[in-house]
């Protein structure tokens, strides 16, 4: 028999219920304390339209979900989680209207949630609440997606990681930890480096952390276990925005498309070369 | 108050964005009536920038030989100061959006990507950024007492200017946090982020032994190569060749998807590149709406083909 992990050893004693607050003290002396980042993001299918005077996003009729870039990295914690044994916890800056997604989290098996209530105005408000959480809470490791897909400013880890003063790998594609230095692996444009690095890290999660068919879908007995994880809601400190958002605009139509016949091949190079002058 | 330029390089030379991004630059300190200076770090052929018009151009020689995004980040958080810089530039490759943050905090610095042009307003300093994957752009002002720009690939046009800007060595001494163990790079071989054509291909190719005509049309247009996400998933070609919403995106002169339906979230991806060719069995295939060129054919005829004229042109 494989040797029982910290984490299953755990979940062990943890059944016997008045040892439990006593273990869960003793545990949380060795085992890893992994911070995933969520951000709350349109369906990837959402129409995007604006109202008031397109000042403002939308979401009438529009479905939330865990940001993609996140989940691949928030499925990675969960695997450290159930291999070696790790307290997985997610941190949300945000209002409740994005509480349901982090109950999904927790029904794919993190275990605490955590809700910084305001507007996250822009990555400036959101890095600054997470820092601040991370100065009283400190955690090993820090995962945040590469970028959402609503905004897709790219920045949040990278300010994280500045303010904390620690180390950050972005477009992380795989990530080992063995003890307190981790190995991870960055994709580059046209490659890829392998990085050692000291732990307390943060990263920017995306595909290849894990792969698309160990993304989980939360299972009845996730959902009801959900219910019972603990969702905390934190009061914000005060920090300012760098940056508003005046309005916004939908690009310009697009011209229909020009067919070419296909035995005319020579008509597409022409007009690649003579009309779009990119040949 | 002035405007600060990162122009990057990759072991010694300057990356293709850089020439875009000095223009760029020109073009900014004009509206904003200030003068520029470009800054490169570990770079051997900086002089190659020295018509584009700053007033100067500094080459910082550091220790760490190798991209490192902290080290990089602290060492231009230095010159910024030390330069009174008001407005730093920086491009959209990976290293770029890596180190961009790191900078911001470290300067406390206002921060936008994936800009698509010259600012429209100087006070306060407003930018066009793109948002929602392309499917948007967000007109967005920045407070910081330093902001930077992260200008998108692909959006300026590159003009020289009578200029001959001398490089200046300085050294600098930072410290790295990440040890690069090892690096795997492909040699003079295009990248998604820096083509001028990006040949790419999904599910209707059948199957991975058949790349090989994706590969010999991208050969003859010193093209890059991509795919569509479920071509990757299925590990017919790796995941960093993943273009899209949720892998990487494109914004090149010339893009060319072959076997792709145009899923939205494949257009979200592409969307910024200027022209667009699809090459696809179905007439009904969503991507015909978002193309500007269109065969309705069988991409087992048409590449082959395609490939030889091209062959035959060049
Ligand atoms: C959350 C989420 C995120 C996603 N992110 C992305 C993303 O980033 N990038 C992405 O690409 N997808 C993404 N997708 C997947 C997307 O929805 C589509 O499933 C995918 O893009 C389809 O890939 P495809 O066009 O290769 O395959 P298909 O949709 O199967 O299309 C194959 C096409 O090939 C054509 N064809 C067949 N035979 C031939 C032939 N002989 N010659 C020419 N044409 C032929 C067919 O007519 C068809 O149009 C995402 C999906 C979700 C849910």
């Amino acid at each position: 028999m494989n040797q029982p992990t910290y984490y299953e050893l755990y979940k062990l004693l943890c059944t016997h219920n008045n040892l439990k607050i006593f273990f869960i003290f003793v545990f949380h002396l060795f085992l890893m304390k992994i911070l995933v980042c969520i951000s709350c993001v349109p369906d990837t299918t959402s129409k995007i339209n604006f109202k008031e005077n397109d000042t403002v996003f939308d979401d009438q009729g529009v479905q939330f979900v865990i940001n993609p870039n996140d989940e691949f990295g928030l499925t990675r914690a969960i695997w450290f989680k159930e291999k070696v044994g790790a307290f997985v916890d997610v941190l949300h800056v945000g209002q409740a209207s994005a509480d349901p997604t982090l109950r999904k989290a927790l029904a794919i098996g993190a275990d605490k949630a955590i809700r910084i209530d305001t507007p996250a105005l822009d990555a400036f408000v959101v890095a600054d609440q997470i820092s601040n959480y991370l100065q009283a809470n400190p955690y090993d490791l820090i995962i945040a997606g590469r970028e959402s897909i609503d905004y897709n400013g790219s920045m949040v880890p990278g300010l994280v990681a500045a303010k904390c003063d620690i180390a950050f790998v972005n477009t992380c594609v795989q990530l080992e930890i063995d003890g307190s230095t981790a190995t991870a692996t960055r994709e580059m444009d046209g490659g890829m480096e392998v990085l050692s690095v000291d732990l307390p890290l943060i990263i920017g999660s995306q595909k290849g952390l894990v792969e698309e068919n160990d993304l989980r879908i939360p299972n009845m007995r996730g959902i009801m276990q959900a219910r019972q994880k603990p969702l905390e809601v934190v009061t914000a400190v005060e920090s300012l925005a760098k940056s508003a958002i005046q309005n916004f605009e939908k690009p310009a139509p697009k011209a229909a498309v020009k067919l070419i016949p296909a035995d005319d091949i020579d008509q597409l190079i022409d007009l690649l070369q003579n009309e779009a002058k990119v040949l | 108050m002035s405007i600060l330029l990162f122009a990057e390089s990759q072991q010694g030379k300057l990356k293709k964005g850089s020439t875009e991004l000095s223009s760029y630059g020109f073009a900014l300190a004009k509206q904003q009536n200030t003068t520029f200076t470009i800054v490169t770090i570990n770079c051997e052929d900086a002089d190659q920038l020295a018509n584009y018009g700053a007033s100067k151009l500094i080459n910082l020689k550091m220790e760490t030989k190798h991209f490192e995004a902290h080290a990089y980040a602290t060492a231009l958080a230095e010159i910024a100061t030390k330069e009174d810089a008001k407005i730093i530039l920086i491009g959209s490759s990976a290293d770029a959006k890596y180190m961009g943050g790191i900078l911001a905090g470290k300067l406390q610095a206002g921060y936008v990507t994936n800009v698509v042009g010259l600012p429209t307003s100087n006070d306060p300093l407003t930018v066009k950024r793109s948002v929602f994957s392309n499917k948007a752009f967000a007109n967005t002002t920045l407070a910081g007492a330093i902001n930077i720009i992260g200008l998108s690939n692909n959006v300026h046009e590159e003009i020289s200017q009578d200029s001959s800007t001398t490089v200046e060595q300085q050294d600098v001494q930072t410290t790295a946090k990440c040890t690069q163990a090892s690096l795997e790079q492909s040699e003079g071989k295009a990248t998604i982020a820096d083509a001028d054509v990006v040949v790419s291909g999904g599910r209707g190719l059948k199957g991975p032994e058949n790349w090989g005509l994706i590969e010999d049309l991208a050969d003859v247009l010193g093209a890059a190569t991509a795919c569509s996400k479920p071509v990757s998933d299925m590990g017919w070609r790796p995941h960093s060749e993943h273009v899209g919403q949720t892998g990487k995106p494109v914004a090149t002169n010339l893009y060319i998807a072959v076997g792709i339906s145009g899923a939205i979230q494949h257009l979200a991806g592409v969307n910024a590149s200027k022209i667009k060719v699809v090459i696809n069995t179905d007439p009904e295939a969503p991507f015909f709406k978002a193309a500007d060129y269109g065969i309705v054919g069988d991409a087992f005829e048409v590449l082959p083909k395609l490939t030889e004229k091209l062959k035959a042109r060049a």
